[in-house]
């Protein structure tokens, strides 16, 4: 099976547009050449109540239930593209297709007198192109299934982590990517909690792990691959760790092994808190966030003061390569991953990854990837990268961010927070995305 | 002995949709499908465009030979099954062959009624549920001057319409006084009738054929009124039923059609029935009832195939809902759910008689019951799922009375999210 491109919508970026119709109009244009909506295959309707636009749309499916009620075989799926083609000449316009379909994607068109659907323009949509807010999108999916499922994930089944764990996902994700010959460290936090180190002389993790203090991590590993660098064996020297276990109570080894410049290849798993412990904040709790140390009364709203930035803070270091992903990138994250690994060669590779809290942060667990997705379309957690001696760059679009509250207003434990704080956080947010700026050359 | 793990009867929508569905999650057992068709699977609904001309034989193909290879299935055509040993879960085929198998899917179909009309028997006549009728009409059509269609259902509509586009002098002949009953409402039904007549096809309704006799070329219908018509083609399309002589000596229980649960399952172990052969749960009530639908074929399938494989997605048959989809010199007529109001139903309807255009909605507890309408856009899939679904249309009723397709896609849009 290959990867087959589709058409993304993204209601809370079409909202922004006040009903521009653009891409409507584009369809109609390239497949009528009238301005006449009817025309369109794509249809944005409005939302109830106040919600983001809706979108009536072929989704290409992959177990289209079109062609299964079409009597004449004009619906097929094309194994080369994913489309679903339609073909005139075999179609007996019985709109059988417009009863399987769910998604109001194939349609009767009164002028045509035909049915009609999308086919993506051949692979060049016209409504992407027209579409002024970023809200339509063209992209690739599942191919990073198609490229991963064959590696084995080297966690064993049956982790506890809490439902919807977004941390538990970037494990798995790394270490599969990673591969066996590592040797890993999972200082204290969610990581060795649900179970990967594991208990009674059994691991949870099926290549060698082990389990250093909060403050000792990255030393150890540093001793652990130069051991294996003098017996000549390459092995990956990994830490997967908490942003407490990294930024706070193991941040004075992890400045130290970046100053050396010590092959290894750290991620920080950032879910902004000690949430395994009881949800206390850590230094990397955003401002105004609610946890159990800074909870929110008459006198305390939250969090008093800002994160640091501990990405910003690695790069600083000027070690051989620092970023910063999401798991609702997948994609940019496995580029950045091979890219790290690569550096760890070299000398020290840093990674930090958000990783939204369903438990801590009081969202539903199958919210995860949006809260991620959020984070990073507002700007509260942009993506980028640095290799030592270059300068930073952008992997996602920093330019039409969406308004901080998309991302707060999904998260409980904003739930409080006043109109003055919502504006410090988007001032912080401009002033953080600003720095950023600096640091890649951009003004 | 030969044997299978699935062996499935009938090879059109019901058969092929459940074979697809056991694939997906069965990729080795052994599958063996029978059809009593000597031509490769085909939809029966295309038959009327094979009479005209529209579509050719060979290009409505629903499975290519190399399909079943692929799938590793063993397709037996031009066969039939006759006989079924529960016990031993022995099926028998007429050319005597014997199939043991684990699960049986009976997707036989139905077949046309012939009523008890005197002189019929002796009469040539045409029906049309095969490939092999539709060759034969097409070919007598084709000689044929004045065509006589018993039966203004789905098969006489779309088959008179296509005799009609051959060339021929048409003829309807309905018992009931509406074209399409139980599709449609009275309203929507004259629209249909007139235009019928408007495209030259004569419409004898309310009117029962007492008598057909042969003629030299043809044959003559003697009608009730004593009035009587001549006609060198005779379609005779008066409604369907299943053929279920191979359920002789089981314990399958049977009524219209063979009486399934909400998992497809008969009375009977290992054996599953889905499509117009089954008689299944009413989406609207407690009896059972035939839908003989195309979608509902489909979703039957799936559903008897996704038990027999043990496919832990299964979700049971949540009723059938009647929809049609019924396209007639180039208008369209759709129908979704129930399309007569009765006393515990909100009633809306808009016409637009300029325009040739109609809408009913029905609702109840503010819950959509049914829709239909002449020439209107309208997303049938989506308003199934809103009857299906139940979704309560209070916090937007007048928007959905106003707009029913906006409506409508909006609110399945943001049901998938
Ligand atoms: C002219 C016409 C127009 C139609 N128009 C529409 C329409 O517009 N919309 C709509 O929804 N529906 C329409 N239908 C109905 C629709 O075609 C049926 O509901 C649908 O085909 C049912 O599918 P099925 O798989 O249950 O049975 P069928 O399609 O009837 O297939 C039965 C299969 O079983 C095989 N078979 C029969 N007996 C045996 C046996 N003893 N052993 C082995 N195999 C056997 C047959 O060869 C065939 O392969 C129309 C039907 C006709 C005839
Ligand atoms: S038309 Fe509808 S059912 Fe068919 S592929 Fe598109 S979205 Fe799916
Ligand atoms: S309208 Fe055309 S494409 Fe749709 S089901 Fe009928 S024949 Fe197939």
């Amino acid at each position: 099976m290959t990867a087959y491109n589709t058409i993304a919508f993204d209601p809370s970026r079409c909202e922004l547009c006040n009903d521009c119709n653009a891409c409507m109009t584009a369809c109609s244009q390239i497949k009528a050449g009238t301005d006449d909506l009817l025309h369109s295959r794509i249809k944005i309707v409005a939302g109830f109540n106040g919600n983001p636009p809706e979108l009536a749309l072929c989704r290409q499916c992959g177990d289209p239930e079109c062609t299964k009620s079409c009597p004449s075989t004009a619906l097929t799926k094309n194994p080369e593209t994913g489309l679903i083609d339609w073909d005139e000449s075999l179609c007996i316009d019985c709109l059988l297709c417009t009863v399987g379909c769910t998604y109001g994607g194939i349609t009767y068109n009164a002028e045509l007198k035909h049915v009609a659907k999308c086919d993506h323009c051949d692979g060049d949509p016209a409504c992407v192109k027209a579409c002024p807010s970023g809200a339509l999108t063209y992209i690739t999916s599942a191919s990073i299934f198609n490229e991963q499922h064959e590696r084995e994930d080297l966690f064993v089944p049956g982790l506890s982590a809490c439902q919807g764990c977004n941390s538990e996902m970037i494990m798995r994700h790394s270490l599969r990517k990673v591969g066996p010959d590592t040797v890993l460290a999972t200082p204290p936090g969610c990581i060795p909690g649900m179970g990967s180190v594991g208990f009674n002389g059994t691991t949870g993790t099926k290549v060698p792990v082990f389990h250093p203090l909060l403050t000792n991590t990255a030393s150890m590993l540093a001793g652990v691959k130069k051991q294996y660098n003098r017996m000549g064996r390459n092995v990956t020297a990994m830490a997967l760790a908490g942003d407490g276990g990294a930024g706070d109570v193991g941040f004075q080894s992890l400045s130290g092994a970046a100053e050396r410049n010590d092959q290894i290849l750290f991620i920080c798993v950032d879910n902004e808190g000690y949430m395994n412990t009881g949800m206390q904040a850590s230094g990397s709790t955003s401002y105004g966030s609610w946890t159990t140390t800074t909870p929110v009364g008459t006198e305390m709203k939250g969090k008093r003061t800002s994160q640091k930035n501990l990405a910003m803070i690695m790069m600083n270091h000027n070690c051989e390569y620092v970023a910063t992903a999401s798991t609702a990138f997948v994609e940019d994250y496995y580029e950045k991953l091979d890219k790290a690994l690569a550096a760890s060669e070299r000398g020290f590779a840093y990674l930090h990854i958000y990783s939204p809290c369903p438990t801590g942060w009081r969202f539903p667990s199958s919210q995860t990837i949006e809260v991620c997705r959020k984070g990073v379309e507002t700007n509260f957690a942009p993506l980028w990268e640095y290799e030592r001696g270059g300068e930073l760059r952008f992997t996602h679009s920093i330019d039409n961010p969406l308004p901080v509250e998309a991302y707060l207003n999904l998260s409980g434990k904003y739930r409080h927070v006043s109109k003055e704080q919502l504006a410090h956080i988007q001032e912080q947010v401009n002033e953080r995305v600003k720095s950023l700026k600096r640091f890649a050359g951009l003004n | 002995m030969n044997t299978t793990h699935y062996l499935i009867a009938g090879a059109s929508h019901a058969g092929l949709e459940a074979v697809h569905r056991i694939r997906l999650v069965d990729e080795t057992s052994p599958i063996t499908l029978v059809t009593r068709d000597a031509h490769a699977p085909y939809s029966p609904t295309i038959l009327p465009y094979v009479v005209s001309g529209q579509s050719a034989p060979e290009r409505v193909v629903l499975r290519k030979a190399d399909y079943f290879t692929q799938h590793n299935v063993t397709l037996i055509s031009d066969n039939e099954l006759v006989a079924i040993n529960e016990n031993d879960r022995v099926a028998s085929l007429k050319s005597g062959d014997q199939w043991q198998y684990e699960k049986l899917l009976l997707a036989t179909g139905a077949d046309p009624i012939i009523p008890p009309i005197p002189g019929l028997s002796e009469t040539p006549f045409h029906v049309l549920r095969t490939m092999q009728h539709a060759i034969d009409l097409r070919e007598h059509a084709g000689k044929a001057k004045r065509a006589v269609v018993l039966g203004a259902g789905l098969i006489g509509m779309h088959g008179a319409e296509n005799l009609r586009h051959a060339g021929l002098d048409v003829t309807i002949v309905e018992m009931c006084d509406q074209v399409l009953p139980g599709y449609f409402d009275p309203r929507a039904a004259s629209v249909i009738e007139t235009a019928f007549n408007d495209n030259g096809i004569h419409m004898v309704m309310g009117s029962r054929v007492v008598k057909v006799e042969s003629q030299d070329n043809g044959c003559r219908i003697t009608l009730e009124n004593g009035n009587s018509l001549e006609a060198d083609l005779l379609l005779v399309a008066t409604g369907v039923k299943p053929q279920l002589d191979y359920l002789k000596g089981t314990s399958v229980q049977v009524d219209q059609g063979v009486l399934v649960d909400r998992n497809m399952r008969t009375d009977a172990p290992n054996i599953w029935a889905a499509g117009d052969v089954a008689q299944a749960a009413d989406f609207y009530g407690e009896d059972k009832v035939m839908m003989g639908i195309l979608p509902d074929a489909v979703t039957q399938g799936a559903i008897a195939a996704m038990d027999m494989a043990e496919d832990h997605a299964l979700a049971p048959y949540v009723g059938g809902v009647p929809i049609n989809t019924y396209t007639f010199f180039g208008q369209q007529a759709i129908s979704v759910g129930q399309c007569m109001a009765d006393a515990q139903l909100e009633e809306l309807t808009r016409t637009d008689d300029d325009n040739q255009r109609y809408l009913k909605i029905l609702l109840k507890d503010n819950r959509l019951h049914g829709i239909s309408s002449i020439n209107e856009e309208m997303d049938a899939g989506i308003m199934w799922q809103l009857i299906l679904r139940k979704i309560d249309l209070t916090p937007v009723k007048d928007a959905f009375i106003a707009r029913p397709l906006e409506t409508g896609r909006a609110l399945m849009s943001s049901t998938w999210r």
